[in-house]
């Protein structure tokens, strides 16, 4: 899902990091307010994961790969707002240091994977988890959903920037520019594949982590500690 | 022990197991993701490369692309996965390094 330098043009890309910089802004003033150096090696082990997990290709047989990004995870244990500026360190190394995901693209993939994907999995884990206590069973299932559903939906938000490319922006020929794949392709091939697979991958991952944390340290799942 | 520290263990684990995301998509011949392909394998799909996806592509160039160290592309698995290895625990500090920076900033 790291959307590479040449697929979104250049508008695409601009809007995309207009986009981000009221959502870093308000997640800086947020995490200003509520973080103190207890909680500094937490967030930096969110931005952790997220990068390291996403290391982790997993391959559809013959066809393409793609991997957890761990954003639910971080959103469900930092706080959406802390748990935004944890995956924008990744994926901002990501593209610097890896070229994985391109710099023009930075504004793109954040909002995807650092804020579509992390708000809606904290809202609907929030959402499915309701009253109950952070050590009951419900707790896994809304962290698999979340998971689950969240990755989907960036998937989604991904699927659509490429797909509305090649109308967007065309030569005096009429061939592509950027991507050239419409939405016909990139809506069916981009959601398929994480429906499919690399959400249950997401899934996995996420509700594992909650389960062991419930056994080891249900404190850390407690509301209210978190860095909101 | 502290659970900060067995979440740091758990990273370590999953550095050392991270040659995993190189070796099975290698295994069950699984090329790049959708949507992120190279110029060259841009032009084995579509039939051509997109003009401003050429230019563009070409923009950044990353110390260490793709997880590999530079001419270390055509070496064999078990060198790549010691650089994957070694882009791990890099890419791994350097997050950590700017998260403590950041925090420097953002602390109340």
């Amino acid at each position: 899902m790291h959307i590479p330098d040449g697929y979104l043009g250049p508008g695409t890309c601009g809007l995309f990091y207009l986009a981000m910089l009221p959502i870093w802004t308000v997640a800086s003033r947020i995490v200003k307010k509520t973080l103190n150096s207890r909680q500094v090696p937490l967030l930096a082990i969110g931005a952790a994961f997220s990068f390291v997990i996403m290391m982790f290709n997993v391959p559809i047989p013959g066809g393409t790969t793609g991997h957890a990004v761990g954003a639910v995870l971080a959103a469900i244990l930092l706080g959406p707002w802390a748990a935004c500026i944890a995956v924008t360190v990744a994926l901002v190394i990501q593209a610097l240091l890896f070229g994985d995901g391109g710099i023009t693209a930075i504004g793109a993939n954040c909002f995807n994977m650092a804020f579509v994907e992390v708000f809606t999995g904290y809202y609907l884990y929030r959402f499915i988890s309701g009253s109950s206590l952070v050590t009951s069973g419900r707790r896994v299932i809304a962290a698999g959903v979340a998971g689950y559903v969240g990755i989907n939906i960036a998937a989604l938000s991904a699927a659509f920037m490429f797909g509305i490319q090649p109308l967007l922006y065309k030569s005096a020929g009429g061939q592509a520019l950027y991507c050239p794949y419409g939405l016909n392709v990139a809506l069916p091939v981009m959601l398929g594949e994480h429906l499919l697979v690399f959400g249950w991958v997401e899934a996995i991952v996420t509700a594992l982590v909650i389960k062991y944390l419930q056994k080891h340290s249900p404190e850390l799942l407690a509301e209210g500690r978190k860095i909101q | 022990m502290k659970i900060i520290s067995k979440l740091w263990i758990l990273i370590g684990v999953l550095i050392i197991l991270s040659p995993l995301g190189l070796l099975l998509p290698e295994h069950f011949k699984a090329g790049s993701a959708w949507g992120e392909w190279g110029a060259d394998e841009m032009r084995q799909l579509a039939g051509y490369v997109p003009k401003g996806l050429e230019k563009l592509s070409s923009l950044w160039s990353a110390p260490i692309p793709d997880y590999a160290f530079k001419g270390w592309e055509d070496k064999p698995l078990p060198a790549l996965s010691l650089a994957y290895i070694s882009s791990a625990a890099i890419g791994i500090l350097v997050c950590v390094v700017a998260v403590f920076i950041l925090a420097k900033f953002l602390k109340k």
